[in-house]
């Protein structure tokens, strides 16, 4: 299936995320609506790992369960990592400029959603959205 | 052994800058461009090549960073950037500048034949020295390719983000791609500017051409909107589409403003805050009377 992978060093990347995020999303066969919640998900975590995880990758598939087909994401950092998931998942919640609405926005905006993080080492966040 | 070599070529390559010239240009003619006209071609070689020579003469063959290179350095960065933007590949570029070492090495060779010796070290030395020009012509390339990447992002960002008056005090801001920090900075100074320039009561941001809003972009509308409040202007946000409002639901944000669905209802909006009213002037628009 159709891998690829985008590097994450500045706030050009994030815009490249978002277009290989958009033409696999459309290649998968999603509908308009969740398209743009795959793609704006992918915009957070992508801006998340370059701003907290100071740069890392993307890694995107099309993926394929039974008749379903979807498209799965990997954010990968070698950040500071998250001290507390729970804390850094609450809305509203920030430890830097922003909303504190990206991480949890994310998780609301996708069917699946799992994060692995160890302080000091960095963050794995995986997404998907399915058709 | 430096010296020695030093001492001749200089000598040579004054007394056969016509011959060089000559045999550079018939080489290069033999695969000729439509980009490039042959007076300017043949200008440009005449001039690199007397420069070089005279940059020969004057300094250290070794190093092309010295003061005596420097009419020669100006020459190939002119050349450089022309080509850059007439579009040669970087390929094409290095290569104009490498071929000259066919006709020069043919010179050296006519000239040096009872010496072989000297010839093998000059061959070398005027070798290194093409390279080291053709280096400095593929940074001169580059560097003009980057000033048109860096100019067009300029050109973009101002293109993108112009204010229009709608009426007497209310301004439209069409906003276009993506709202990245840098953007977003000329965005609200355009903004905040024409508020002041109109005396405007009302601004309209229609993101109808924004692709994708997400937390950072939301934040950039709000600070926008509270920035224009202060200097006492209402906002309206136009131009949510359907799967970006449901998106926006998703992820928790709340935009504080009044919005509508597209610019038009928007203006209908904004016409109806200042007291005015759109009405029919007559029936229908009449037959022409002749």
């Amino acid at each position: 299936m159709a891998r690829s992978t985008v590097p994450i060093r500045n706030g050009e990347d994030v815009v490249r995320v978002r277009q290989e995020v958009r033409r696999l999303a459309i290649e998968a066969g999603l509908g308009l609506v969740d398209q743009t919640k795959v793609v704006t998900a992918a915009s957070e975590l992508a801006r998340n790992t370059l701003d907290y995880g100071k740069g890392g990758q993307a890694v995107m598939d099309i993926v394929q369960n039974g008749a379903r087909r979807g498209v799965r994401i990997v954010f990968e950092d070698n950040g500071p990592g998250i001290a507390d998931i729970e804390l850094a998942l609450k809305d509203g919640y920030t430890s830097g400029k922003g909303m504190g609405l990206g991480l949890g926005g994310a998780r609301r905006l996708c069917n699946e959603f799992a994060i692995v993080s160890t302080p000091g080492k960095g963050t794995m966040v995986t997404i998907a959205r399915w058709k | 052994m430096a010296k020695l070599s030093a001492s001749r070529l200089p000598g040579i390559l004054s007394d056969s800058v016509r011959h060089i010239i000559s045999d550079w240009l018939t080489s290069l003619k033999a695969s000729p461009d439509g980009r490039l006209p042959a007076a300017e071609l043949e200008a440009q070689c005449e001039s690199i090549v007397t420069r070089l020579a005279q940059a020969c003469r004057e300094g250290n063959l070794t190093d092309i960073d010295t003061s005596a290179f420097a009419p020669l350095r100006d020459v190939l960065a002119d050349v450089s950037r022309t080509r850059a933007l007439q579009g040669f590949s970087p390929t094409e570029a290095a290569t104009f500048i490498l071929s000259l070492k066919q006709p020069l090495f043919a010179r050296l060779r006519i000239v040096l034949a009872s010496d072989p010796e000297r010839l093998a070290s000059d061959i070398v030395t005027m070798s290194e020295l093409i390279d080291l020009l053709g280096l400095f012509m593929m940074e001169t390339f580059q560097r003009a390719r980057e000033e048109v990447i860096l100019r067009q992002q300029t050109e973009i960002s101002e293109l993108s983000t112009p204010v229009v008056k709608l009426w007497e005090g209310i301004l439209a801001l069409p906003l276009i791609g993506t709202l990245d920090s840098a953007r977003t900075q000329i965005v609200m100074e355009n903004l905040l500017d024409s508020i002041v320039r109109y005396e405007a009561d009302i601004a309209i941001i229609d993101i109808t051409g924004v692709p994708t809003v997400d937390t950072l972009v939301a934040q950039h509308l709000l600070k926008t909107v509270a920035a224009a409040r202060l200097m006492g202007a209402d906002c309206i946000i136009s131009g949510i589409r359907p799967q970006i409002a449901q998106t926006m639901v998703h992820l928790g944000v709340e935009l504080n403003v009044v919005s509508k669905a597209n610019l038009s209802d928007a203006f209908a909006l904004a016409l109806r805050r200042l007291g005015k009213m759109v009405v029919n002037q007559r029936r229908a628009v009449p037959a022409d009377p002749a």
